[in-house]
């Protein structure tokens, strides 16, 4: 028990500095990924519930391909690609060079598509809650269309899509661990060169676990205060 | 259609054409990337069809789907088996079985599935002594094993919240009114509540089949070579994209058409409650 708090402890002798480094990649990946996810999917969500069929078919073909490709294999796709991608336009311009892109930018843009496309039918079904009623209103008011869609539409469609854009944030969480695999040294990343190196892999992995758990439990009380102010209206009346 | 008007006996005008409002100009050049990129992969992977990397590599493709889809369905069914003892504990009225059975739930659903991997993968190592007096070390030792183990658990802790979800959503009176008829507690729950449960639960259950289709993809992290670590492993000797790209399609493809099946299967089995 004592060699275990040793390991894990801040300093020369632990491992703790290190994991809380880990911590630190892992959260600002999440929250990094977060407002792209959130702004394309709203994009998206607005594309799928336009009367335009074109648009529709074009915002659908997005989200079934990002659903449908293992996260894995996205962020794949997004890091040999775009390196590849590179590499093939410079050639064109006749340099020939090595390069590497960040795993960080890798994993946001990856992570970024997938959120996206789940997060817009989060707002896709938040929508349809909204009445017809709440557009004509404010036509009626005479409040120009993008006016309705800030000051009437939106914050209604946010309280409405919130949980389940909760939901879409706890699995974010959960998948910044696979860019581990891509060479960022997020937490699960430091917990298995901790786990090599002092051959204790049954502790560093439950720490993490423990780590992501506790991630998570946070996440939750805060989202349901987030909620909780959301639904400030309803209460008072 | 076009029909004369009895007053006049002139036709009707045709309807006007649609504006070119912004959104419809939006789409039209949406869906022309779209185009535009479907054909050149379609173009692209025509042409390589007799690469030699294909040539090389697509019978490996063939054995990893079928890796994939052995880890897929056995992670399922016993996830399904262990889902039904820990939805029962979860809604247990003695704590000494729901606290854990929701503290099992929590971890798994709470943690990322890479990490739970890593955790049995590599974790049992430290267990070595222990493992092999109780000679389960030989389980632990193959990464086969470990991968089904941990897939297993994983989707066991979501099945149970979905069974339970489930069973809860059906209205009560449907218990009080077996009751009245005079069933016993097991026939109602069979015969009753267990089928419109199983009815609700079809939308999830499909999600989670594609979940764990997405998520097996994990198990090339840990040296198993399904799809994904064929495709993985196919790059490494061969740096030819196209590896990922051939991946790609064969997911989505796998993916879209359950999911598309799924669908089917629900229209049929739900088709009494459509109104």
């Amino acid at each position: 028990m004592n060699e275990a708090l040793t390991l894990l402890s801040f300093g020369d002798q632990g491992w703790g500095d290190q994991i809380a480094r880990g911590v630190l990649v892992t959260i600002s990946l999440a929250i990094a990924t977060l407002p792209f996810g959130l702004i394309i999917g709203f994009l998206v969500a607005l594309a799928k519930n336009s009367s335009e069929p074109s648009l529709k078919l074009a915002a659908n073909i997005y989200t079934t391909i990002f659903r449908g490709l293992p996260e894995l294999l996205t962020l794949f796709l997004v890091y040999f690609g775009v390196q590849i991608g590179i590499q093939q336009g410079l050639k064109l311009l006749g340099y020939d060079a090595y390069i590497e892109i960040n795993s960080f930018v890798a994993g946001m843009v990856a992570l970024s598509f997938v959120f996206s496309s789940y997060a817009s039918e989060a707002f896709l079904s938040a929508f349809r809650g909204i009445p017809q009623g709440q557009y004509e209103g404010g036509h009626a008011l005479g409040l120009s269309r993008y006016q309705t869609m800030t000051l009437v539409i939106l914050p209604q469609l946010i309280r409405l899509a919130l949980p389940a854009l909760g939901n879409l944030w706890l699995i974010l969480l959960k998948e910044t661990s696979l860019v581990s695999v891509i060479g960022l040294a997020d937490l699960v990343r430091e917990a298995g060169i901790a786990a090599r190196v002092t051959k204790e892999p049954f502790l560093f992995f439950g720490v993490a676990c423990l780590i992501y758990l506790a991630l998570a439990i946070i996440s939750s009380t805060g989202l349901a205060r987030i909620e909780r102010w959301s639904k400030r209206g309803d209460v008072s009346r | 259609m076009t029909a004369a008007n009895p007053e006049t006996s002139l036709p009707r005008p045709p309807a006007p054409a649609r504006a070119w409002t912004n959104a419809r100009i939006l789409g039209h050049v949406l869906m022309a990337l779209w185009i535009i990129s479907g054909v050149s992969l379609v173009y692209y992977l025509g042409t390589n069809i007799a690469s030699p990397f294909v040539q090389k590599y697509w019978m490996k493709y063939v054995d990893g789907f079928i890796v994939t889809l052995q880890i897929v369905s056995l992670s399922l069914l016993i996830g399904a088996l262990l889902s039904i003892l820990i939805a029962v504990a979860r809604s247990s009225k003695w704590k000494i079985f729901s606290w854990p059975a929701y503290g099992y739930v929590y971890f798994f659903r709470g943690t990322p599935l890479l990490a739970q991997t890593f955790l049995i993968y590599y974790g049992a190592g430290t267990f070595r002594t222990e493992l092999d007096a109780v000679g389960l070390w030989g389980f632990f030792r193959d990464a086969w094993y470990c991968i089904i183990f941990a897939f297993s658990l994983n989707t066991s802790a979501y099945q149970a919240e979905i069974l339970r979800g489930a069973i809860m959503n059906v209205p009560k009176g449907q218990w009080e009114g077996a009751a009245a008829l005079g069933i016993s507690k097991p026939v109602t729950f069979f015969k009753v509540i267990l089928p419109q449960a199983l009815m609700v639960a079809l939308r999830p259950y499909g999600n989670e089949i594609i979940l764990m289709i997405k998520g097996s993809a994990i198990a090339s992290i840990v040296t198993i070579y399904d799809l994904m670590g064929e495709t993985r492993r196919a790059y490494s000797r061969s740096y030819d994209f196209q590896a990922y790209i051939w991946a790609a399609v064969a997911y989505l493809l796998i993916v879209e058409t359950l999911r598309r099946v799924w669908d089917k299967i629900e229209a049929r089995l739900t088709r009494h409650l459509k109104r």
